[in-house]
């Protein structure tokens, strides 16, 4: 299969923080409809990379593009406008403390879209029940578990109808009885269609779903390429050694979801 | 002191004493009002704003906590809003009046004290809904309006309430320049009955009560419009 011009592309992204060079020189692009996961040890700038992606940190150098043009990031209207359609789902959720789960969901497609309250209900609700909660849309985030608040991070991104989303370690912050509800709903999105950055360290679960794994360290993208073949009996890969290590820490919890 | 021409003098003088009440109350409720209109955005410049941006809410902070109200009232009723309202089209506003130079002096000086109650709500809440809200397409401003501040401002409340007690007993003050409120009334009346404590006591009391029913009213809204299961973490 041909890698169609990419929706989302990076080329030679470089962010220092605090004195670290904490990416250097990265590139990626993906195309529609394409699973790409990103692993590497924590520290490794995999969360700097995504929040780059999107232009919530600007890099220092480097280029966005979305759909082939280039985004400005000092044209504020084009920034926003390009957030819109990047889906980013967090490890902390980050819900919006003081609104229902519906509101969540609603008040981006009110406020930014300009829906009317009728039309952002409706799509909140139809979001809401895709996730398997339309019976909580009343709840505040301090009443709902941590697999739900992310269920609803997930519905309330994909509200904005992103043409990719960007997840970064959305199952981290779960207790390990929690994480196959969000997974779930992650399974169901790529084989719906959807384009997707996610940095996890659910190995098998994301190898059943990659078209690509990414694997970084220190800020460098140091091996990519199908999952099959990275982690292929008696290959010598960086990738390999790293997940047989996770897997020797997580063992059980991640075994379920292999297929 | 006979305790029952004390009584009789603090009845007597109820009505004159109850007159200054609407005067108190306009004084704080304007006092507050311009506190909250101008605190808002200073709070919001001091932890959003450029860095020249947060230097003069500084100095604007550090300047009206500093200041005090007696002095604020004398610059602003003998100083400058006299000079205002000399200046052509500007004569005939009430800006000379006693009244706008202590709503002034007093909401001035509330702004610097609620700019900070403020801030340090902004600032206890989770970084990452501003981000998130961002990731969704908001513009800071969006984002700030519809996700920070509802938020810090419920959380601002119990603060709040403590400034409102404080500027109440800062209002009294107001009658150096001759604002007829509660003071002043207090005062006047003592020295023509020659009663002062009881005149006092009486505008003590009255004083207590307006305390009592304003921190009463910010509780009742406090818990009006508390969301289920919030605290000062957020999600905790
Ligand atoms: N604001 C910051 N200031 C200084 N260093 C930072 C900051 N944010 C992240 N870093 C550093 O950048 C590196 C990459 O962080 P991050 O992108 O969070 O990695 P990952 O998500 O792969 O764990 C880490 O070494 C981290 O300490
Ligand atoms: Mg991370």
């Amino acid at each position: 299969m041909s890698e169609s011009s990419p929706i989302l592309e990076a080329r030679g992204l470089v962010k220092t923080l605090g004195g670290n060079r904490v990416l250097e020189n990265v590139s990626l692009n993906i195309g529609r409809g394409r699973v790409k996961v990103l692993i590497g040890p924590s520290g490794a700038g995999k969360s700097t990379l995504l929040q780059c992606l999107n232009l919530l940190i600007p890099p220092d150098s480097g280029r966005v593009l979305l759909e082939g043009s280039e985004i400005d990031a000092r044209n504020r209207r084009e920034l926003c406008s390009f957030r819109q359609q990047v889906g980013m789902i967090f490890q902390d959720f980050n819900l919006f403390d003081h609104l229902s789960a519906l509101d969540n969901v609603r008040v981006a497609l009110m406020k930014v879209r300009r829906m009317s309250k009728l039309d952002a209900t409706e799509r909140a609700v139809a979001e809401l029940t895709r996730v398997g909660l339309a019976d909580k849309a009343a709840l505040y985030p301090a009443n709902l578990s941590g697999g739900q608040k992310q269920r609803v991070a997930i519905a309330r991104a994909l509200a904005m109808d992103p043409k990719v989303m960007l997840l970064d370690e959305p199952t981290s912050a779960l207790d390990p009885e929690l994480i196959g509800e969000v997974l779930a709903v992650i399974r169901d999105l790529a084989q719906g269609g959807m384009t997707m950055i996610l940095a996890t360290h659910q190995i098998s679960f994301s190898a059943g779903l990659a078209d690509e794994f990414i694997f970084m360290e220190r800020g460098r993208i140091v091996e990519q390429g199908s999952p099959a073949e990275l982690l292929a009996k008696g290959a010598n890969s960086r990738t390999k050694a790293f997940c047989a290590k996770i897997s020797e820490l997580t063992g059980e919890a991640d075994a379920e979801f292999r297929q | 002191m006979n305790f029952s021409v004390a009584l009789s003098a603090a009845h007597d003088s109820l009505p004159y004493m109850l007159g200054g009440v609407g005067w108190t109350v306009g004084l704080i409720v304007g006092a507050m009002l311009l506190g909250l209109c101008l605190g808002v955005p200073l709070a919001v410049a001091q932890v959003y704003g450029p860095k020249p941006l947060r230097r003069v809410v500084g100095v604007w902070v550090w300047l009206f906590r500093g200041v005090p109200i007696l002095v604020q009232l004398y610059i602003f009723y003998f100083g400058l809003m006299s000079w205002l309202s000399s200046l052509p089209g500007l004569g005939g506003l009430g800006l000379d009046s006693p009244f706008t130079a202590a709503v002034l002096s007093l909401g001035l000086t509330s702004s610097a004290y609620q700019s900070q109650i403020f801030r340090g709500a902004i600032q206890s809440l989770p970084a990452g809904q501003l981000k998130a809200a961002r990731a969704l397409g908001m513009s800071d401003r969006q984002a700030i309006r519809t996700i920070v501040l509802p938020q810090a401002l419920r959380l601002s409340i119990p603060a709040w309430s403590n400034e409102y007690s404080i500027l109440l007993k800062d209002s009294a003050l107001a009658f150096t320049i001759g604002v007829v409120e509660i003071m002043a009334r207090m005062r006047a009346i003592a020295s023509t009955t020659h009663e002062p404590v009881s005149m006092s006591f009486v505008a003590g009391v009255i004083f207590f009560f307006l305390t009592w029913i304003g921190v009463k009213g910010l509780t009742l809204l406090e818990n009006k419009v508390r969301i289920a299961g919030y605290t000062r973490q957020g999600a905790a």
